[in-house]
């Protein structure tokens, strides 16, 4: 093996020379000869009747094409991915989704009209001469407001703004545990809704080969076969034989380009229509009105304990708003990726969860970095950290006393999960060395010398990633399988090209895969070039997303690598004249046991494409195996994160002074990338639990539209982050790398870890995310009043 | 944003000649330019201050700075003469936005737009600037007449803003975290005329003095002084950053840590 270029060696980011350099081709750098423009019309209401859309002047204007509303767009509507059941076993209430508006408008930046021109300046100009008459109607947006008696109707069908009422564990066996309770913590939060923001607005453009009827659709997307599948077989009625899909450079997602968008569906549409490329690029006021959002729970949680601080049952009831449509994963999202995970990384031993989803004159919500899994660590950990204050005990210990021991392993939850391994007390111990955990009270005396509240705090996480077994996800309502699929080319020189249906916007897989063929081919890294992003070149994919590139991607990309050595073998065997059992495969060598013959693997290559001395009446030409993989299980990273914080008392501002993290993502490609990814997921989950709220006024109007009110987290609002790698990691036992996925993590651990530290800080039970300097500053004075009391 | 037309003026005289009906001066831009391009604005033709050599500039002057009004605020912070006459002017520079806005945005059109959450209207108003046109010389008392209202006539042009020395001085903002424009920014003035304090970010009409705590100040200019002074939440910004309670809370614990690190 090539030194240094491995699995486990710190790669630098083949990738990030054209991302850095301003050299990648993004979605908007692309143009089709004869190219139109698209400009979505977007209705300024939350809830409104079309009464009458009047297109006769934005026809007449210099340079538009066509104008086409809800009803020339007469097609199928956007699809839901994920049918959740109610508790008695009926469906779940899934309304029309139209790519265009059809009568009705749902929430502000609905789409009522497409204005496509030969400039986007003439698209922008016919798009604000469109006259468009409308009957504003009451409006819901608040999550708890949307189920109170009265509350004005998102749709017909869904009543009290019902779109399910789910249910998750043992009802009975929790309230017989409550009911021999030493004591009850209980604690009613919200999980603070979000905007994505990833840094390249989302854009599509469509195009139609006259002469070949195949349509193209270039996008921002996170998985182009899904979209290629949702748009084809559900919108627009396209065979995907004469449908491409292509998700070329995407700059950032998150979540929030995981899923089909009407614009999508939009512009290939349009592009048939006019036979013409159409482009539509999101300006940045319409990413925050039309991206998918993220989280917006409200939770009631209880957790009974015995009197020696042991968790007997857990309950838990949620709202979760899905906005005003069903976004792709949005139904799963606060059932099967939340409610499974409560019992978090403790033996819990009966836990039951009610979650109720609810519609409002709203942004659709839908999966963002950790997507359920955040939500569910931030419950459980707060409410984790209210015990132990009730108990007395130190968060640490009450935390150690509870968690699933090594030996317990597979562990059987009582929701739905079993996880196959884990050693949380060695991450916890790590995190509390890494962060001086005993010096903490020398430091808060020095910090109240100084007049400031120092607060300290953990959170004890754990995910299911490596999203996941088909058979599993189509058991819990899922409309797809969730495999991936890696195709592996043997160039005739020996250099490797391989296309992956696990796309990358921004992970770093162009040199993550790149380590695993150079590990398992024993190649060098520049031999291999990693493809993704585009169906007319990858054989199927089922994108990215849930943390599952490595743990299901690289997995198939192992099997076809095996595939591979299997064949060169059988070639080595024919030309070193031994048996094929006697073949071994090392460091890029076949060599015949006991003997000093060799083959290198350029030579096998080689053979395979020029076959003049080869087995050709037992094995094909050619050096080409493709494979796809379907876990067994989801995969299980966990760790522990503790913040630390001072809070000036006067102002209410939060100095987050200190933040350790220690994973086990259980074996390890790069550990740079790793790292970095941790990095990244950090910044969001202090971005959501100290800047970031995504706030409507009660009419429905998007109060943070634009960065001017809308948070993102910058560098210089957080601190150094210290990123450590357990020291005792437990490999997942059911994929061939031992790999568990690592994007998420740090959004699903932060918040939790951060707002323990401030709730610890000012001595209170707990304070909802975001905490923004006025919340804190009225937290210190009650604080301060009671302490005078 | 919408079309319109675009001249390069090369004197003040032709630029406010220039200036007239749907006509807009443009400066540094870093509010227009994001205004049309949210077509929030549709001016006829911008009329660009940027060419003209005369108003890029910083003099002292009998113990004060006049900065010429196409002044970056990066030149202004950087600037030896207002380091020297006004540390806290440097200061304040130095904390608008971020550096692409310090190396493009100027304080004449930070003045001339008068943003209710802008710094310099209350370095302007707590100095005792005077606003320099191409007209006359107005008084920072004068010049600021509420949300993104000053007392320019149409076609009248800044050419500079000039600031007496203070005795003593200093700006302490609390950023609102998103814009990173002042949540309350209080700019706190020991002059010769007496203590002057102005506050910004705060007020429902954009900057104003704190008459209350320029009295207690005038006796003893000692953080300790306001104490006793109430700060009435009444005429103040409540938004979903901060209610008027809290602005009001933060403008008496900006104005005494101003009085403390004042030099």
């Amino acid at each position: 093996m090539p030194e240094g270029t491995g699995i486990g060696a710190s790669v630098r980011r083949r990738e990030d020379g054209r991302f850095l350099t301003g050299s990648g081709t993004y979605t908007d750098d692309i143009n089709r000869p004869g190219q139109t423009h698209a400009i979505m019309v977007r209705s300024p209401h939350a809830h409104a009747k079309i009464k009458k859309i009047d297109r006769a002047k934005t026809l007449k204007m210099p340079g538009v094409l066509a104008v086409y509303t809800g009803e020339d767009m007469k097609v199928g509507g956007l699809p839901c991915g994920w049918l959740v059941k109610n508790q008695d076993g009926s469906p779940m209430v899934e309304p029309p989704h139209p790519a265009l508006a059809q009568d009705f408008v749902r929430h502000v930046g609905d789409i009522v009209a497409v204005v496509i021109a030969e400039t986007k300046q003439q698209a922008r100009d016919g798009a604000d001469a469109l006259g468009v008459d409308y009957g504003v109607l009451p409006a819901v947006v608040d999550t708890r407001a949307a189920v109170k008696p009265g509350a004005p109707q998102v749709w017909e069908q869904a009543k009290g703004n019902i779109c399910y009422d789910w249910g998750l564990g043992d009802k009975a066996a929790v309230d017989a545990a409550f009911a021999k309770a030493h004591k009850v913590a209980k604690i009613d939060l919200v999980n603070n809704r979000l905007i994505p923001n990833a840094m390249e607005p989302r854009a599509a453009i469509g195009d139609f080969d006259r002469a070949t009827g195949e349509h193209t659709l270039y996008t921002t997307s996170q998985n182009p076969h899904v979209i290629r599948l949702l748009m084809g077989a559900f919108v627009l009625s396209i065979p995907e034989a004469k449908l491409r899909v292509v998700a070329p450079d995407v700059g950032g997602g998150f979540g929030s380009k995981i899923y089909h968008y009407a614009e999508e569906a939009i512009v290939t549409w349009a592009a048939a229509q006019l036979k013409k490329p159409v482009k539509w690029t999101a300006e940045r006021s319409e990413s925050f009105m039309s991206d998918a959002h993220g989280r917006d729970h409200a939770t009631h949680a209880e957790l009974a304990l015995d009197k020696d601080g042991k968790f007997l049952a857990l309950k838990v009831e949620t709202l979760a708003n899905m906005g005003a449509y069903l976004s792709t994963f949005s139904t799963c999202v606060p059932t099967y990726l939340y409610a499974t995970l409560l019992a978090g990384v403790y033996t819990t031993p009966a836990i039951f969860a009610n979650v109720k989803a609810v519609f409002t004159n709203t942004v659709p919500v839908d999966a963002y970095r950790g997507a359920g899994r955040p939500e569910a660590t931030f419950l459980l950990e707060r409410v984790v950290d209210v015990a132990a204050r009730e108990m007395k005990m130190d968060p640490a210990e009450i935390r150690r006393k509870n968690f699933i021991q090594p030996s317990q392993f597979p562990y059987q939850t009582p929701v739905a999960l079993q996880y196959d391994t884990g050693n949380y007390g060695a991450t916890l111990d790590m995190a509390m060395k890494m962060a001086d955990y005993k010096g903490f009270a020398a430091r808060k005396d020095a910090s109240a010398k100084k007049g400031k509240l120092r607060g300290i705090g953990m959170a004890c996480y754990i995910e299911a990633c490596g999203i996941a077994p088909s058979a599993v996800v189509g058991s819990l309502g899922a409309r797809a399988g969730l495999y991936e699929c890696a195709n592996v080319r043997v160039h005739p020189t020996g250099s490797v090209s391989v296309f992956t249906g696990s796309h990358a916007h921004g992970q770093g897989h162009e040199t993550t895969f790149a380590q695993v063929v150079a590990d398992k081919l024993g190649i060098p890294i520049e031999q291999v070039d990693i493809v993704h992003g585009d169906t007319g070149k990858i054989p199927f994919g089922m994108g990215t997303y849930g943390s599952r590139s490595i743990a299901v991607g690289g997995a198939a990309l192992v099997k076809a690598l095996d595939k591979i050595v299997a064949k060169g073998k059988k070639i080595a065997a024919h030309l070193m004249e031994a048996s094929e059992k006697d073949v071994e495969f090392k460091d890029g060598k076949f060599t015949v046991a006991g003997t000093d013959k060799s083959k290198a693997f350029g030579e096998v290559a080689l053979t395979a494409y020029v076959p003049h001395n080869y087995p050709i009446t037992e094995l094909e030409p050619g050096l080409e195996e493709q494979a796809f993989y379907d876990p067994l299980n989801f995969t299980y990273p966990s760790g522990c994160y503790i913040a630390e914080v001072e809070v000036d008392k006067e102002t209410g501002s939060i100095e987050i002074a200190r933040f350790v993290a220690s994973d086990d993502f259980g074996k390890i490609i790069n550990p740079m990338i790793v790292e970095g990814q941790v990095h990244g997921g950090v910044a969001q989950g202090l971005g959501q639990a100290l800047l970031e709220n995504c706030v409507y006024d009660k009419d429905g109007q998007l109060l943070t539209g634009s960065y001017n009110d809308y948070c993102m987290p910058r560098a210089d609002d957080l601190p150094s982050f210290e990123v450590q790698h357990t020291d005792k990691p437990t490999p997942c036992t059911h994929n061939p790398l031992g790999v568990k996925g690592c994007g998420e993590a740090g959004a699903i651990g932060a918040p939790a870890a951060f707002m323990n530290a401030v709730c610890n800080a000012l001595g209170v039970a707990h304070l909802d995310m975001p905490a923004t300097s006025e919340k804190v500053w009225r937290a210190a004075n009650a604080h301060m009043a009671r302490a005078a009391e | 944003m919408y079309s319109f037309d675009y001249q390069k003026a090369g004197s003040v005289a032709d630029a406010a000649k220039a200036a007239t009906g749907e006509a807009k001066l443009v400066a540094g831009g870093m509010t227009l330019i994001p205004t049309l391009k949210l077509r929030l604005a549709q001016p006829s033709k911008l009329v660009d201050l940027g060419g003209i050599r005369d108003l890029v500039g910083i003099k002292a002057e009998g113990g004060g700075v006049t900065i010429g009004a196409m002044t970056t605020h990066a030149a202004v912070a950087k600037s030896a003469d207002v380091k020297k006459a006004i540390p806290a002017l440097a200061v304040l520079a130095e904390g608008i936005g971020d550096p692409a806005v310090r190396n493009r945005g100027t304080i004449g059109g930070s003045v001339a737009n008068n943003d209710p959450a802008a710094d310099y209207p209350a370095a302007c108003v707590a100095l005792g600037a005077t606003i320099v046109t191409s007209k006359r010389k107005i008084a920072a008392d004068d010049f600021f007449k509420g949300l993104f209202e000053t007392a320019l006539e149409a076609g009248e042009v800044i050419t500079a803003v000039s600031f007496p020395a203070p005795e003593k001085a200093n700006y302490q903002k609390f950023r609102n975290p998103a814009s990173r424009y002042a949540l309350v920014g209080v700019f706190v003035a020991k002059t010769k005329g007496g203590v002057r304090v102005a506050v910004t970010g705060a007020g429902e009409g954009g900057v104003f003095r704190k008459k209350s705590f320029e009295a207690a100040l005038s006796k003893s200019f000692d953080a300790g002084a306001l104490d006793a002074v109430k700060v009435d939440a009444k005429g103040l910004n409540s938004d979903i950053h901060a209610s008027a309670d809290y602005r009001a809370h933060l403008i008496k614990v900006m104005a005494k840590r101003a009085v403390q690190a004042a030099r």
